[in-house]
């Protein structure tokens, strides 16, 4: 596209009528356009996470009392293992990537993604996916209940839904490894000439990295559950004792894809975080070439640490210990993330608007949700913790306050830019500290819960834990309502906002920390047609 | 609109602090009644404290920041971004605190490993929703199932759950240990995998099918401990407790003596009322059968199937104790149960009201004839 407005001269890019977007509804289906994907992707994850937290609404509602109130046990593990699978393959990495596309290409001053029609058929498959995902809560034996990690022998004794969970196991996988392929050959190719690899944002860094992680991973989570597929139904025995298979051998194989997986979920974040907090504090980021390589660390030590998610399943001494070491070693780059944002923010000449206090909860509750990752990663102690609340808490704090609330701040921080519009800044703070005070209501009781004794994934359970499951109930049911004032905001933005004009820099001094500043609010729908010469950099 | 208002009501209750008595507000990991859980709890400890100093500093630096670096109080930003020397400095002092972790944790894990010179060896196999418990060497070999009260307030609509004592854990049969004794024990299931924890014992082990785990305890405090399954292991995964009672040796020996001659009691044969009958059945039901058809026999549609209304319960009654003796690959073969359990069962799933069948027959314990027996 790029080359076409070149031969017929237009400099002015947003001047290019010739290339406007299609008329009508056609143009969300067939549409190539970075722009219009990343909007697709970000609207379709925003929906799943409607739908994923209607089912952790339900998980919370039987939680508040014990006693069966609502729900079936085995509907209870369903609605466990779907939540899981949509706000994971549906609303959290979708996210990422929506962002990614809607970003990237800006930041890095290209016209638009490497493989643009890749990119449509990435997005929908990923449509088609979650579709036949969800399709299987209405099949005979109900949908997949032996949680997000499918372990056999359990998952085995799926009903009809079996195949076609693994069936939309391999289109997420093929779309999300598009989608990174997408991505890598975005950044490694179309970046404007100034643009070094030591210049990028952190964001299109994480992203790189990030990507790499996913083409290495889903290939291994297809493998796995495409064994589980001939191990129900083709009289294999991969995970079988009886027929000289090992039904341990699938937890290796899915937490060789799992750890880097969740870090899929987690990477994209820091770049956020990286790109958020310098514009609030009006300062550089601090260690920035530190942060790449911490981010590089973090993903290759992901790879070598799987099996600290099975630290009961009966290993030898030495791997316990292995894993015990491997896993203590992510402390120590995590580590040097936090500190170079709280260094990025000292000294600062800090401003509170909505993304900025997202990306300060953000850093405060991912490093509470560090913390007790370190906790567990101690193996003789997470024989204690292990499969208990107490790891629910940790991972929804380093999913939730973290993974969530990040891409609640980018929202905020590049909505202006995208429609044009300013959100509600007095509705966007409410959002804030609503969602801020409930997610701690909502999970840090589970802590408590898990230390004295709550399994994970029960549907009912004893007396005490009566009261702080309700406690954390009601902060669930609190934190679900007020996620409404977001999608309220989303769509009053869209709609026109505040009605304020926003500037190109929309924030003060923005465009000394990116180049997306750079161009005109809202964004036209081709930019950078070619490609351009001054990049703004706040480190070196 | 009934559950609405338990919602409501509950809410309320729960912001006013009236919560009942049984409940509690516990906050901390149990120390436990072995040595090794008091050496876990101590690390622990350990971890919480480093990670509770770390928090302090670097929240206290973040907030004082936030406070104080606010353009609103007029604080210009500062330009540096670069610091080498600091940088070292918070990459090495964390690496030195993990080091002094890992050394006690090492130690730990190795006292964990050691399962060697055990007194007592109990094989434990996990299944689809109870344990199997099995003192190797000794004969002494039982099920323990969820207790009948919990097995019924645990339904939806059924008794308030408040009232049943120790509510989902508690067992029909306890694992019973010796104090001051090195239990070794071996775990393995027969379905899918389960996971068993007792939290005063400090650890939980995986029952994987087709393979063997150890493990081991040795208990310094005689008195009841209680556990749950913690692997996701199907419908009734939160309906599988573990009850241990430790015993002075003295006791243990006669609860060794006592339970073998019981197991290997003959069953009385004797013909019994109907009423005796129905009563017999519906506990076995409850025990055996309900976790899969279901308290109203109606089953699961796509996984079990309905007791009420069916053509196998209703029809002939020889087909239906082969049946229930061999089994099939969906079903368990019910062979373990002794002729008058299973002559009580097979009264009730034909008769009771509340599974909907009436046949309007009585079978005694001497008409089972051993069609299939694995003895």
């Amino acid at each position: 596209m790029s080359a076409v407005t070149a031969e017929h001269g237009h400099d002015d890019h947003h001047d290019d009528h010739a290339h406007g977007p299609e008329k009508g509804w056609l143009r969300w289906i067939i549409t190539t356009n970075h722009k219009d994907i990343g909007t697709l992707y970000l609207l379709f994850a925003l929906a799943m996470f409607f739908v994923g937290g209607t089912m952790a609404m339900i998980i919370r509602a039987e939680l508040f009392e014990p006693g069966m109130q609502f729900v079936d046990p085995k509907f209870f593990n369903s609605m466990t293992t779907m939540h899981a699978l949509v706000m994971v393959f549906g609303a959290v990495m979708p996210a990422f990537v929506g962002l990614a596309n809607w970003m990237i290409p800006m930041m890095i001053g290209a016209p638009d993604m490497a493989l643009p029609r890749m990119n449509n058929m990435s997005f929908w498959m990923l449509v088609a996916g979650v579709l036949l995902l969800a399709s299987t809560l209405f099949m005979e034996g109900g949908a997949p209940a032996g949680g997000w990690t499918l372990y056999p022998p359990l998952v085995l004794q799926t009903g009809k839904a079996l195949p076609f969970a693994i069936f939309s196991v391999h289109l997420l996988g093929i779309s999300s490894i598009m989608g990174a392929i997408n991505i890598v050959a975005t950044i490694l190719n179309m970046r404007a000439p100034a643009m070094t690899l030591m210049r990028m944002p952190l964001f299109v860094w994480t992203w790189l990295i990030t990507g790499f992680l996913l083409i290495a991973i889903m290939p291994v989570f297809a493998g796995a559950v495409t064994m589980l597929l001939t191990d129900k139904f083709f009289h294999t025995s991969f995970f079988d004792a009886a027929g000289g298979g090992d039904p341990v051998l699938y937890q290796h194989i899915f937490w060789f894809f799992g750890h880097p997986e969740v870090y899929v979920m987690i990477l994209p974040t820091f770049g956020v975080a990286s790109t958020i907090i310098p514009v609030f504090a009006r300062k550089p980021l601090f260690g920035y070439s530190s942060m790449v390589y911490a981010t590089a660390s973090i993903a290759f030590l992901s790879f070598i640490v799987w099996a600290h998610h099975m630290f009961t399943v009966g290993m030898p001494i030495s791997g316990e210990l292995y894993f015990m070491y491997a896993t203590m070693l992510i402390a120590i780059p995590t580590g040097v993330k936090v500190f170079n944002w709280t260094a990025t923010m000292w000294k600062g000449a800090m401003t509170f608007e909505t993304p900025m206090l997202f990306s300060i909860a953000f850093v405060v509750l991912f490093t509470l949700g560090g913390f007790t990752g370190l906790m567990m990663s101690v193996a003789p102690v997470d024989f204690q913790y292990h499969d208990t609340y107490f790891i629910v808490a940790h991972f929804h704090y380093t999913l939730v306050p973290a993974s969530i609330f990040i891409l609640m701040a980018a929202g905020y921080y590049w909505m202006p830019k995208w429609t044009g519009h300013m959100y509600n800044e007095k509705v966007g703070q409410l959002h804030f500290w609503l969602s801020a005070i409930s997610v701690n209501i909502l999970f840090f009781p589970q802590h408590f819960l898990g230390l004295a004794g709550m399994p994970r994934r029960i549907p009912d359970y004893a007396i005490q834990f009566a009261d702080w499951n309700m406690i954390s109930s009601i902060g669930g049911f609190i934190f679900g309502a007020s996620q409404l004032l977001f999608l309220w905001i989303v769509i009053d933005t869209i709609k026109g906002g505040t009605g304020e004009k926003v500037s190109d820099e929309v924030w003060e001094d923005a465009h000394k920390h990116g180049l997306e500043w750079t161009l005109p609010s809202p964004v036209p729908y081709h930019t950078f047609s070619t490609p351009p010469t001054v990049i703004p950099c706040d480190h070196n | 609109m009934k559950k609405t208002k338990q919602l409501f009501v509950g809410a309320t209750l729960a912001t006013l602090g009236l919560q009942t008595a049984q409940a509690d507000y516990a906050l901390n990991l149990m120390q436990g009644v072995t040595t090794v859980s008091h050496d876990i709890f101590d690390l622990h400890m350990l971890i919480l404290w480093v990670c509770v100093f770390i928090g302090i500093a670097v929240f206290g630096t973040m907030f004082y920041s936030i406070y104080h670096h606010r353009k609103s109080k007029g604080h210009q930003a500062a330009n540096f971004h670069e610091n080498t020397t600091i940088e070292i400095i918070w990459t090495i002092i964390p690496t030195l605190i993990l080091v002094g972790m890992a050394i006690p944790a090492t130690k730990t894990m190795m006292e964990l490993d050691n399962v060697q010179n055990s007194d007592i060896s109990i094989k434990v196999t996990g299944k689809q929703w109870y344990w199997d418990y099995e003192y190797l060497g000794t004969g002494v070999h039982f099920e323990s199932h969820l207790d009948a009260s919990s097995e019924k307030a645990h339904r939806v609509d059924s008794i308030d759950p408040r009232s049943v004592p120790h509510y989902l854990l508690n067992v029909d049969k306890p694992l019973v240990v010796p104090v001051g004794k090195k239990i070794r024990f071996v775990f393995t299931s027969a379905d899918v995998i389960h996971s068993w924890w007792v939290p005063d014992l400090g650890w939980k082990k995986d029952a994987n099918p087709g393979f063997i785990n150890e493990a081991w305890t040795q208990v310094d405090k005689a008195g009841t401990y209680r556990g749950q399954c913690t692997e996701l292991c199907g419908r009734d995964h939160g309906f599988m407790p573990i009850v241990v009672i430790a015993l002075e040796q003295g006791d243990y020996d006669k609860w060794v003596e006592t339970t073998l001659a019981k197991q290997n009691e003959k069953p009385d044969l004797s013909d019994l009322s109907r009423e005796q009958l129905m009563a017999n059945g519906a506990a076995v039901y409850l025990k055996n059968c309900v976790a899969c058809h279901q308290i109203d026999g109606a089953g699961a549609p796509g996984d079990y199937p309905a007791l009420r209304g069916s053509a196998k319960v209703n029809a002939g009654i020889d087909p239906l104790i082969g049946f229930l003796q061999a089994g099939t690959s969906k079903m368990p073969s019910f062979a373990k149960l002794k002729d008058n359990e299973l002559a009580a069962v097979i009264t009730y799933i034909r008769n009771a009201p509340e599974l909907g069948n009436k046949v309007g027959d009585e079978i005694q314990p001497k008409a089972i004839t051993p069609v299939y027996d694995d003895e």
